[in-house]
């Protein structure tokens, strides 16, 4: 029989792939299955509609959170233009549902590679550049594309917007905030557990070796170039992938939420969340939904009491604010974000009380 | 013609303007290399200070514009003194998501004291400053533009070919390793050159607030125009983004008077993807050969 491991005590790794292991012990694959219950049973169990709603924003931010810490955190290149990404997608899904009758599944999926390719057109002229040549091209990706879902009329419906079907997968309505929990989840484990997995192989150590520094990555013999435009396109893939899931939980789509502000919200949450950490865009995502729902809250809140009124009116563009505020302070005050204050609190849990 | 002549002259002030907000873009960019994406919003701060001072407070508009000029500069100060002080020596990664932070965080600021409308200066530039050309003509705001601009592009080029602190910064930009070494004070340039920017920031500010008129979003979306401006002219080219910015403002007021004035707001954006195609470090940027 195996050993049980319960806690490294020490680092005695004696082969390679024990370095490259995820579980270090059994305890971490027994909270990984614990939190896999967690999610799919409990959750929709005790959850009301509206926090399921949440929710479900939650794991699509989420994925496509996860998708740009590929490329930011673990990369190296920054985008400002996942805001459109995310649009294409999930003007994409609209279109292959409404014009070309694609099934859910499939028109998912290909909006995911469509988005990957729009991707590779602003990601080609810029990657064989250094100087953060890239993050200008989003830019002006963020800027063009904004502009094409506005006034290409015939294919995106202009300002006006596209309505879907109300999507159904195999047969079943996916009408409910419930059924498409379990939709957005599946995606949500799978896409994790791809990128999780994309980093241990060599395309994910060749793109971390480029963000620490892509002189010496080429000298190594890393095609930077291909090396790249590969992780941009993943990152859209991703982007792409959350967009149309989230355009056929809303069922419609109009050009207005896929601005700039949409980019800096997607920075903001794996800044907050920890820069090259996948729990890290998770915690982002949270953290930024969460944030949101509050602010409109306490908008509302105070909508509600006349006195109160022109309070509430003031609070909106303080949201704008209120992230900016939340990127600067996580950057001069904890730059790993998130990630690192739940490892703090992990490790003097684990340690209590010899903390050294 | 005629509508063509008042294109171009249009086109040359939109031009001139962009130039100089490219120059405060550029200045930074050449001492710390960071790229400044709250560059538009210190623009639109810079015309709102300015909006206080002239048009609430009613002050004399020489002083508001001296007194707006002042703040800036010492807001310049402040925002690298708390801000981009604490990351000297982090990767630049995290400078650049500190000034997308910034940004959010300004421009929020901005909706939250000002809202959402569209403010205007009071009228203070003499009627008879306009310029007959033939049958041309040239309304003062734009005249006002030319004169402030090329003033203004004068003097930053003389600064930084004669005055030490211009040299200082030039070296700085130059390599900064061996400015340090021959005991130039890196901190502080870093700290003028985030101060001459914000200044020239809100003086790009004020001209764009006589020619249109003063709101949060559209100015500060003006404000990310530099970004085509610097990359068609080579990032780290003062001549380059005077020229670029010309041509940027030519083409987009072209654009806008024969072709469709929503495609107006995007052809800088088009042109800026096809030159990182074709021909990527600009017209006059530094080529940056490296081999391994």
């Amino acid at each position: 029989m195996r050993k049980i491991k319960f806690h490294p005590c020490g680092n005695y790794k004696e082969r390679y792939d024990e370095e490259l292991t995820i579980f270090e012990t059994d305890f971490g694959r027994l909270s990984l299955l614990i939190g896999l219950l967690v999610l799919f049973v409990g959750i929709p169990l005790v959850s009301s509609n509206y926090v399921l709603y949440v929710i479900n924003h939650i794991g699509i931010f989420a994925i496509a959170a996860v998708g740009l810490n590929l490329l930011i955190g673990f990369t190296g290149q920054i985008s400002l233009g996942h805001g459109a990404f995310f649009g294409v997608g999930g003007y994409a899904a609209a279109i292959l549902t409404t014009k070309l009758g694609f099934p859910f599944y499939l028109s998912v999926l290909s909006a995911g590679i469509i988005t990957a390719m729009v991707g590779l057109i602003f990601g080609l002229p810029s990657a064989r550049l250094k100087h953060l040549y890239l993050t200008i091209a989003t830019l002006a990706g963020q800027f063009i594309l904004q502009f094409l879902f506005v006034n290409w009329e015939s294919l995106t419906g202009g300002s006006m917007g596209i309505l879907l079907p109300r999507a159904t997968l195999f047969g079943l309505s996916l009408k409910s905030d419930h059924a498409y929990f379990y939709v957005v989840f599946i995606c949500f484990v799978a896409m994790l557990w791809i990128a999780k997995n994309l980093l241990r192989t060599r395309y994910g150590r060749a793109f971390i070796a480029i963000r620490d520094n892509d002189r010496a990555a080429e000298g190594m013999g890393i095609p930077i170039f291909h090396y790249k435009l590969l992780a941009f396109a993943v990152s859209s893939f991703y982007a792409g992938f959350a967009g149309a899931l989230w355009t056929h939980y809303l069922a419609s789509i109009t050009p207005d939420p896929f601005t700039l502000f949409l980019s800096v919200e997607f920075i903001a949450m794996i800044i907050i969340g920890g820069l090259g950490s996948l729990t890290g865009s998770v915690f982002g995502a949270i953290f930024i939904t969460m944030l949101n729902e509050i602010l409109s809250h306490a908008s509302e809140f105070f909508m509600n009491l006349p006195a109160l009124a022109g309070v509430a009116l003031t609070i909106a563009p303080l949201r704008e604010f209120v992230f900016g505020l939340a990127i600067v302070l996580f950057i001069i005050f904890e730059p790993r974000g998130l990630a690192e204050v739940w490892r703090i609190i992990r490790s003097s849990f684990r340690l209590w009380p010899f903390s050294y | 013609m005629e509508f063509f002549f008042q294109l171009l002259i249009q086109g040359l002030s939109v031009g001139f303007l962009y130039a100089l907000a490219a120059l405060g873009f550029v200045m930074i960019f050449k001492s710390s290399s960071v790229l400044n994406f709250a560059h538009g919003d210190l623009l639109a701060m810079g015309a709102f200070f300015f909006l206080v001072l002239s048009s609430w407070l009613k002050l004399p508009i020489p002083i508001a514009f001296i007194l707006t000029l002042a703040g800036s500069f010492a807001m310049g100060f402040i925002i690298e003194r708390l801000f981009l002080r604490p990351l000297i020596g982090e990767s630049l990664i995290l400078v650049i998501m500190l000034t997308v932070g910034l940004a959010a965080m300004f421009k929020g600021l901005m909706l939250f004291i000002f809202g959402g409308n569209l403010f205007a200066y009071p009228v203070f530039l003499p009627a008879d400053l306009s310029i007959r050309l033939g049958n041309i003509n040239i309304p003062p705001v734009y005249v006002a533009t030319f004169v402030i601009s090329i003033i203004f592009l004068l003097l930053f080029g003389l600064f930084f070919k004669y005055s030490s602190q211009g040299i200082y910064m030039r070296s700085v930009a130059d390599n900064q390793p061996a400015a340090l070494s021959l005991g130039v004070h890196v901190r502080r340039v870093f700290a003028l050159s985030w101060a001459i920017a914000a200044l020239v920031c809100a003086m790009s500010g004020i001209i764009l607030g006589i020619i249109s008129g003063v709101n949060v979003h559209s100015t500060s979306i003006i404000g990310l125009k530099v970004f085509p401006v610097v990359i068609l002219g080579g990032l780290e080219s003062i001549g380059g983004a005077i020229i670029g910015g010309i041509i940027i403002g030519l083409l987009e007021t072209f654009t806008g008077g024969y072709i469709s004035t929503s495609l107006r707001e995007v052809v800088p954006y088009i042109v800026l993807v096809f030159i990182l195609l074709v021909k990527p470090y600009g017209l006059f940027g530094l080529v940056e050969i490296e081999r391994v």
